[in-house]
C-alpha cells in the first residue's frame, strides 16, 4: 500500500508512546542503573564501571545456562516445526471438525504457564502420573526429579505439548491461504505429494513459519515458569535456563548488580535476535505489489 | 427435436459398444459416501496427545486425596466434588479467579484502545523514524519478563501500586501492546486505502470515520488482538506474582502457594488447574474462526 | 489427442444438493471430435468450469461417463488422463526459474533429459520468454506469469487434449490477441483438441471452430459461430450471442401468422397451430428495417432511443409493450412516424425457448 508522509502521525503514537515508556523504559533505566553501580545496603551506591558485566561474561554459570538454554531451543524447534507442519498438512481444509480440530488444538495456549507445570508435574511423576506410572510401568527406570536425563526429557515433552500448536496455527493459516487452482495445476502437471509440498505448500507457508521459527526460538529462550514449577531447575542445575538463572540471582541471593549487568546482556542477545526476525519479516513480501498482482 | 439433439442422438447410437468400466463406478460410489482417511490419523493423535495430560488434570479434580495417592486410576473410583467445593467456600480461593479477571480485563481494554490509533498510523502514514519506532515496540514483546520483574517491583512500590489489580494490568502492557499493534496493523494494511479518501471525500470527520467505518471494518481484527491480549496476560505468571501480595493474586499464583504450604493437597490443586482452563476455553470458542489467521498476526 | 464424450453427465457438489435437484451440470451428452478447437460459452456460473474440470479429472460427476476414444476415464486422475490445463489466474512455482517451470510436467512425467531441454527451449521461444529462462518466476508480471501456465499445458505435446479456463482473464487487451492468435497457430500445428472456456463472445467466437453455449447447466447450442448467429437454437442463444442481441417477442399463432403485440407477422413455410403456454418470435436487430409508417407489413412503434456507435445505429423502439432494436446504416434517416419491418426470411419461432421453426428453411 502506497503511505503518504505525515508527521502527525506521531499524534496517534503518542500513547503507545507514554505507556511503554511507563512499563519498559524506566524499568530498564533502573536495571542500568544497578548494573554500573555496587552497593553496600543502606542505599549507598558507588560506581562499579563494567565489572559486573565482566563478572557474567566470565562466569561458568552465565555460560552453562546460556548453553543449555541455546540446545533446549534447538531440540524443541526441531521437534516443533517438522511436527507442526505435519499436523498442519493433515489437518481438514473445511467441514464441521476444522473448528472443532482449532480448539482443541489452541487449548494448551491458553492454560496458564504455571499450570501447564502443575500438570506435567503430576502427569510425569511416577506415583500419581499418568504418564510416569505408564512409563514406569514398562520396566522403564523413569525418574525426573532425580535424573537430569530424564529431567530435560519432561522438560522438552511439555513444551513440546504446549508450543506446538502455535506452529500448527500458523502453518494451517499459511495453507488455508493458497488458491485451489495451485492444487489442481500441480495434479494437471503430475506432481508427486512430495513435489506439492516442496514446491507449492512450503514456499507458501514460508512467511507464517518464518514467524513460527521465530516466535518460538525467542519464547524458549525466555521460558521460566514451566521447567520451574516441574523441576525448580534442577536437579542441580540440570535444567536452569537463563530466566530461572537470572531470577535465582536477583530474587533468591538479591545480587543485584550481576543480576542487572545479566539482564542487559541477555537483552541484548534477544534484541539482536529481534532485529535479525524484524528485518526478515519487513523484506519477505517485498516484491509482492508486481503489476498486475499474484492470484 | 433441435438439430443439436439430433446430431447427439446419432453420436449416441454410434458409440453404444463403448466399455463402461461398472466396478470403476462402485468405487465411485464408495468415494461419494465418505470414509476413513488414514491421514486423519495424524490430527487424531496428536489431539489424544494434548489432551491427555488435561484428562488427567480433570480426572484428578474428581478423586480423594486417598485415592490420587493410591496409584493411577483412569477414571474416579469414588467420584467427589469435594475439592471444587473448597474452592467455591474459601473467598482466598475464589476471589483469586475475580483478580486474574480483573487485571486480564483491564489490560486487554488499555492494551487495545491505545493500540488502535498507533496501528492506524503505522498502517497509514509514514513519519520520521516509524520504522524504528516499530522494532523498537517488537523488541519490548520479545523481553524477557524475567529481566523487569525486580525493576516492576521497585517502580510500582514508589508510587504505592503494589498488589493493585492496575499494576498487572500496566506490567502486562509491556508485551500485549506491541503485540496488539503487530496484530491490528496487519489487519488495517488489508483494507484499503481508498476507503479512508471515499469516506473524507463524503465529508466524514476524522472520528466519525474511524469508529463509523473502519472500525467495523477490522472489527475480527480487534477481536482478535483483544483475544491475544487475553490470552498472554492470562498466562502469565512471573510478573503477576510479584507485584501482587493478597489483594490482587492471580488464581495461578494462590495455587502455587498452597501447595507448599498446606503439604500438597492435590485434589483441590487439580480442581483448582482444571477450573484455569475454562476462560481460555470458553474465549477461544469465541474466536475459532479467526484463531489461524490471528495467529499469523493477521499476516496471511 | 483423443476425441472427447461426454455420456449423459450430470453433476452435483454435494449429495444434499443432488437430492434437491440442484444440478451444477445437467445431463450433458456432447463430443469434442479429435483436434477440434471448441469454446465453452455462457454466462457466469452457468457451469462451463465444472464441466472442465470433469473433463480433466478434477472432479468425479456425480453421474454419467466421459470417455477419451473408447476408453472410459470418469475415474481417472487428471496425471493419468494426460490432459493439459490452464487456469483464470496464473498459477506459476514461485520458488523456480521460468524455465524450471516449463520443465516440470515433463519432469514427472520422467521424459528424457536431452528432451526436456529441447522442448523447453522451443516452448521459451514461442512465448517469448527465452531472456528471462534463468530468472526466478517470483517476480514476473502478470502476462508473463500467465505465459509461463501456458507453456507449461503446451510444453507436452502428446497431450489429449488441453483446456483453457478463461486464460486471458489477467491479461492487458492488447495482448489478449497476441496470445490467442498464438494459440490459434499451435493448435493449427499441433492438431490438438483444445476446449477454450470463456464467457466473452469475441473470444470463443475468434478462437474456436465450434462453440459450445451452456445455459443454466445445459448444452443449449453447439455450431458454428455462423450458425449460432443465423441459426439459435435457443433464445438465450439469440440474445446471448450478438450485439444488441436477438429481440425475443412472445407471440400467438393464428393460421401461420404470428400475432405479436397486436401485429400479424406472416410466417412463410409454417402452417397449423401450435398449442404451448410460450410461443415467442425471435429476429436479429439486423434483419429489422425502419420505415415510414403506412407502408404495407409495416408495424407502427415509438422511437425511444437512437444510439450511434461508429459504422451504424441501433435504434431502440417500442412496438406495443414490446421492445425493439434494430440496427441501420449510418446516415440512413430515423423517421419521426416510424415502424418496423421484419425481413420473412430471419424469423425464428420458439417454444418453450426451443427454436421450433424458421422461415428460410427447416429448423
Amino acid at each position: 500500500m502506497e503511505k503518504t508522509w505525515n508527521n502527525k502521525a506521531w499524534f496517534f503514537v503518542t500513547p503507545v508512546l507514554v505507556l511503554v515508556a511507563i512499563s519498559a523504559v524506566i524499568p530498564l533505566m533502573t536495571v542500568v542503573n544497578y548494573a554500573f553501580q555496587d552497593t553496600f545496603g543502606n542505599n549507598a551506591f558507588f560506581w562499579a564501571g563494567t565489572s559486573w558485566f565482566e563478572e557474567v561474561l566470565t562466569s561458568e554459570r552465565f555460560h552453562s545456562a546460556l548453553v543449555r538454554n541455546l540446545i533446549f531451543s534447538g531440540i524443541i524447534l526441531a521437534i516443533e516445526v517438522p511436527l507442526g507442519i505435519l499436523v498442519a498438512l493433515a489437518m481438514p481444509r473445511k467441514g464441521f471438525w476444522v473448528p472443532v480440530c482449532l480448539v482443541l488444538m489452541a487449548l494448551p495456549l491458553l492454560i496458564p504457564w504455571n499450570v501447564v507445570g502443575t500438570i506435567w508435574q503430576v502427569f510425569a511423576r511416577t506415583d500419581i502420573g499418568l504418564l510416569g506410572a505408564t512409563v514406569s510401568g514398562l520396566g522403564i527406570d523413569y525418574n525426573y526429579v532425580q535424573n537430569p536425563l530424564d529431567a530435560w526429557i519432561t522438560v522438552v515433552v511439555m513444551d513440546v505439548w504446549h508450543w506446538t500448536s502455535l506452529v500448527v496455527l500458523l502453518c494451517y493459516a499459511g495453507l488455508v491461504s493458497i488458491p485451489d487452482a495451485y492444487y489442481q495445476a500441480a495434479k494437471i502437471d503430475g506432481a508427486s505429494r512430495w513435489a506439492v509440498f516442496r514446491y507449492i505448500q512450503l514456499p507458501k507457508m514460508g512467511r507464517v513459519l518464518l514467524i513460527a521459527v521465530l516466535l518460538r526460538f525467542m519464547d524458549s529462550f525466555m521460558i521460566y515458569t514451566e521447567p520451574f514449577v516441574v523441576t525448580g531447575g534442577g536437579p542441580g542445575n540440570s535444567t536452569t535456563f537463563l530466566s530461572i538463572d537470572l531470577v535465582k540471582l536477583a530474587i533468591g541471593q538479591f545480587n543485584l548488580g550481576e543480576a542487572a549487568a545479566m539482564s542487559l546482556i541477555y537483552f541484548l542477545i534477544i534484541l539482536t535476535l529481534s532485529y535479525v526476525f524484524y528485518t526478515v519479516m519487513t523484506n519477505v513480501g517485498v516484491e509482492k505489489p508486481q503489476k498486475g498482482g499474484d492470484a | 427435436m433441435t438439430a443439436t439433439d439430433v446430431r447427439l442422438a446419432d453420436e449416441g447410437s454410434a458409440n453404444t459398444d463403448l466399455v463402461r468400466s461398472e466396478d470403476a463406478l462402485k468405487a465411485r460410489a464408495r468415494q461419494k459416501a465418505g470414509g476413513f482417511k488414514p491421514k486423519a490419523l495424524i490430527p487424531i493423535l496428536y489431539i489424544i496427545f494434548l489432551l491427555l495430560p488435561i484428562y488427567w488434570l480433570v480426572n484428578m479434580s474428581f478423586k480423594t486425596n486417598q485415592e490420587i495417592l493410591s496409584g493411577a486410576t483412569l477414571i474416579p473410583n469414588d467420584p467427589t466434588l469435594r475439592n471444587y467445593q473448597v474452592i467455591f467456600n474459601d473467598p482466598s480461593w475464589y476471589m483469586g479467579y475475580v483478580d486474574s479477571l480483573i487485571y486480564v480485563l483491564m489490560n486487554m481494554v488499555i492494551s487495545v484502545a491505545v493500540a488502535l490509533p498507533a496501528a492506524y498510523a503505522f498502517s497509514r502514514y509514514k513519519f520520521l523514524g516509524d520504522k524504528h519506532l516499530f522494532f523498537w515496540l517488537l523488541t519490548n514483546r520479545m523481553a524477557p519478563p524475567a529481566v523487569f520483574a525486580l525493576p516492576f517491583f521497585q517502580l510500582y512500590s514508589a508510587f504505592g501500586l503494589i498488589d493493585t489489580h492496575i499494576a498487572v494490568a500496566l506490567a502486562h502492557c509491556l508485551f500485549n501492546v506491541p503485540l496488539a499493534v503487530w496484530i491490528l496493523e496487519g489487519f488495517m494494511s488489508g483494507v484499503p486505502k481508498e476507503i479512508d479518501e471515499t469516506a473524507y471525500i463524503d465529508g466524514y470527520s476524522f472520528p466519525k470515520f474511524f469508529f463509523k467505518i473502519f472500525t467495523p471494518l477490522i472489527a475480527s481484527g480487534i477481536g482478535v488482538a483483544a483475544f491475544f491480549c487475553f490470552m498472554f496476560s492470562w498466562v502469565e505468571l512471573l510478573l503477576a506474582r510479584t507485584l501482587t501480595v493478597t489483594d490482587a493474586k492471580p488464581i495461578s499464583a494462590i495455587m502455587t502457594r498452597t501447595v507448599s504450604a498446606s503439604g500438597l493437597d492435590w485434589g483441590v490443586l487439580a480442581a483448582a488447574g482444571a477450573l484455569t482452563i475454562i476462560p481460555g476455553a470458553i474465549v477461544i470458542w469465541f474466536v475459532r474462526n479467526y484463531i489461524a489467521k490471528g495467529f499469523a498476526l493477521g499476516r496471511v | 489427442m483423443a476425441r472427447i464424450r461426454l455420456d449423459h453427465i450430470r453433476h452435483a457438489y454435494t449429495p444434499e444438493l443432488a437430492r434437491a435437484g440442484n444440478f451444477a451440470l445437467n445431463n450433458i451428452d456432447t463430443a469434442f471430435e479429435d483436434g477440434g478447437a471448441y469454446a465453452l460459452l455462457g454466462p457466469s456460473g452457468c457451469g462451463k468450469t465444472t464441466l472442465l474440470n470433469i473433463i480433466s479429472g478434477l472432479l468425479t460427476p456425480s453421474e454419467g461417463h466421459v470417455y477419451f476414444d473408447r476408453t472410459d476415464v470418469t475415474l481417472l486422475t487428471p496425471e493419468a488422463r494426460n490432459i493439459a490445463q490452464v487456469f483464470q489466474f496464473p498459477v506459476i512455482y514461485d520458488t523456480m526459474t521460468v524455465a524450471e517451470n516449463l520443465a516440470f510436467p515433463l519432469k514427472n512425467r520422467k521424459v528424457e533429459a536431452r528432451e526436456i531441454e529441447r522442448r523447453v527451449a522451443d516452448m521459451l521461444k514461442r512465448i517469448g520468454l527465452a531472456d528471462k529462462a534463468g530468472r526466478k518466476a517470483r517476480g514476473l508480471t502478470a502476462d508473463e506469469k500467465q505465459k509461463i501456465s501456458l507453456g507449461r499445458g503446451l510444453v507436452r505435446s502428446d497431450v489429449n487434449a488441453i483446456l483453457f479456463d478463461e486464460p486471458l482473464t489477467v491479461i492487458d487487451p492488447h495482448m489478449k490477441w497476441q496470445l490467442r492468435s498464438e494459440l490459434k497457430q499451435l493448435h493449427r500445428e499441433f492438431e490438438m483438441t483444445m476446449v477454450y472456456v470463456t464467457h466473452d463472445q469475441t473470444e470463443a467466437l475468434t478462437f474456436a471452430d465450434k462453440v459450445v453455449v451452456m445455459y443454466d447447466g445445459e448444452v443449449v447450442q453447439i455450431g458454428t459461430p455462423e450458425e449460432l448467429f443465423e441459426r439459435p437454437q435457443h433464445t438465450f442463444v439469440g440474445y446471448f450471442i450478438g450485439s444488441p442481441g436477438m429481440n425475443v417477442l412472445p407471440c400467438r399463432i393464428e393460421g401461420g401468422e404470428a400475432i405479436v403485440a397486436g401485429e400479424r407477422v406472416a410466417l412463410p413455410g409454417h402452417s397449423g397451430e401450435r398449442r404451448s403456454e410460450k410461443t415467442e418470435l425471435g429476429i436479429r436487430p439486423e434483419f429489422v428495417g425502419v420505415v415510414e409508417r403506412g407502408q404495407p407489413g409495416a408495424m407502427p412503434v415509438t422511437i425511444e432511443k437512437v444510439e450511434d456507435i461508429g459504422s451504424e445505429r441501433i435504434v431502440r423502439a417500442r412496438l406495443g409493450g414490446e421492445r425493439v432494436t434494430a440496427i441501420v446504416r449510418e446516415g440512413a434517416s430515423v423517421p419521426g412516424d416510424a415502424a418496423v419491418t421484419f425481413d420473412p426470411n430471419a424469423l425464428n419461432l420458439y417454444e418453450n425457448s426451443r427454436l421450433v421453426a424458421r422461415s428460410g428453411g427447416a429448423a
